[in-house]
């Protein structure tokens, strides 16, 4: 099919998730919690149980994440158009890659979703109806696992790996003296932020302080039963973890 | 759900006048004569065109270039390119007391996006940060007059403009005539919905100027903190 057949001609469609056989699990957390290192492990464990995956990121869309990213080398954007450039890449990827692997059947593993979005505006001060409205389009996910670590524990962990970054520390926000404090202050209210969404919709959290390998059991354990995966398949190939 | 209710009037000191329209209805000649009407008294203006901003240019070009975008794409650049044009030109101008000339505001995205199949109401959300124009002006025109004077102006249709993007018609002219057709139909449900001023744009330029500067000067009236550059 030429590019144009395939290109929408609708807008999005509320998604009715009843309509489509393919299962949504989304693993949010705040930067620098696992989340992509235990999807690692995630994914081809649920494709060795005989099932498709697809799996799609924050700012992966190939119509604006370049842009997104040369954006935020800079101080170009202001706290809505950070929210509407984001929007654009989250509505490319459910159009692209989202959706249609839905409908087709597949498993779809989001490294976040619609939380970190609400999560990073709440933050910001955005007007939380106004990015619920937009992100209405978007299909309810079956699960929703939230990694979770301790604002201390984060830091430590992330310097352990890399420096701090001027928009994971929320330099953007002034909302310290110095990157350290600023680091404290935007990553603890983003997980806040999402302690809030947990609990009122309802997703499961995993402490994310533990080794790769037992996180990612627990994650298997909780994916399990919506895959319809038996208990004792849940620590086999391919292990938990390289080092397991 | 969010409120379809227009935004309320701002409290700002300066005035936001809009023109809105189907390509070739001729609004962009009509604001540029108001701009020479105002320029003339002193005021201190800010022009600011759909579309326009630097931040989503070349992803909006590589994008119709590529056939990347959706309707909800497109219609989400759109709204990011108005968003930055709105945070770093219209609102600092508007408190600063000047007189911002819009070519084309969230009218424009609410009637066009709308055609693309994008849920009314979730459009109308998306624009919810801009604030109400003291003056939005409708440039009323029928498609042939319209298509006629495109054709004369440069000898060729754009994709877009002619919403080839959906599929109406394989000719440009007859998809121009269906799409824009349909857009027209959104603007007359949007000038109710919305109290724009409609004016006939199919007399003559002068007399819409007139009538154009007549309005223009009525608003400004009410707004006694407007800045004008030193003579």
């Amino acid at each position: 099919m030429s590019p144009d057949a395939m290109r929408p001609r609708r807008g999005l469609p509320r998604v009715a998730r009843e309509e489509t056989p393919g299962k949504l699990i989304v693993i949010e957390g705040t930067d620098g919690v696992g989340r992509s290192t235990q999807i690692e492990r995630l994914a081809p464990w649920i494709e060795t149980r005989g099932h498709a995956v697809v799996q799609t990121g924050w700012n992966r869309s190939l119509l604006v994440s370049k842009l997104i990213t040369s954006a935020k080398e800079g101080t170009l954007l202001n706290k809505v158009t950070y929210t509407l450039l984001y929007a654009t890449d989250f509505a490319d990827r459910l159009e692209r890659v989202v959706i249609p692997a839905l409908k087709a059947g597949m498993v779809v593993v989001a490294d976040r979703y619609v939380g970190t979005a609400l999560a990073r505006g709440a933050v910001r001060g955005v007007d939380r109806a106004w990015m619920q409205g937009i992100y209405a389009f978007a299909p309810e996910p079956d699960l929703t696992i939230q990694m979770r670590l301790g604002v201390d524990a984060l830091l430590l962990r992330t310097l352990d790996r890399t420096r701090l970054n001027y928009w994971e520390s929320g330099m953007d926000q002034h909302m310290g003296e110095d990157i350290y404090d600023s680091f404290i202050e935007y990553q603890g209210r983003m997980i806040s932020e999402y302690d809030r969404l947990a609990e009122a919709r309802g997703w499961k959290v995993v402490d994310a302080a533990r080794s790769i390998a037992a996180t990612q059991l627990e994650i298997r354990r909780i994916v399990a039963p919506l895959l319809g995966i038996p208990g004792d398949r849940i620590g086999l190939e391919p292990p938990p973890s390289p080092d397991a | 759900m969010p409120s379809r209710e227009p935004a309320r009037s701002h409290p700002y000191p300066g005035a936001l006048i809009v023109v809105e329209g189907i390509d070739g209805s001729g609004k962009s000649t009509q604001l540029k004569l108001l701009r020479r009407h105002l320029e003339a008294q002193g005021y201190s203006i800010l022009f600011t065109e759909w579309n326009s901003s630097a931040l989503v240019r070349d992803t909006m070009k590589v994008g119709k270039k590529k056939n990347l975008l959706t309707p909800t794409t497109f219609s989400l650049l759109h709204a990011t390119d108005f968003a930055d044009r709105y945070y770093y030109g219209i609102l600092p101008a508007l408190k600063a007391g000047m007189i911002v000339l819009a070519d084309r505001y969230v009218y424009t995205a609410f009637a066009r996006d709308t055609v693309r199949g994008v849920e009314a109401d979730w459009v109308r959300n998306l624009y919810r940060f801009a604030a109400k124009p003291d003056l939005a002006l409708y440039f009323e025109v029928p498609i042939d007059v319209s298509l006629d004077r495109l054709m004369t102006a440069r000898a060729r249709i754009k994709y877009h403009e002619a919403g080839m993007d959906l599929g109406l018609a394989s000719n440009t002219i007859e998809s121009f005539r269906i799409f824009q057709g349909r857009v027209l139909d959104e603007y007359a449900r949007i000038a109710d919905e919305h109290g724009l001023e409609v004016v006939d744009a199919t007399t003559s330029i002068e007399a819409q100027q007139r009538d154009v500067r007549r309005l223009a000067d009525r608003v400004l009236e009410e707004k006694r903190a407007l800045r004008r550059i030193p003579a």
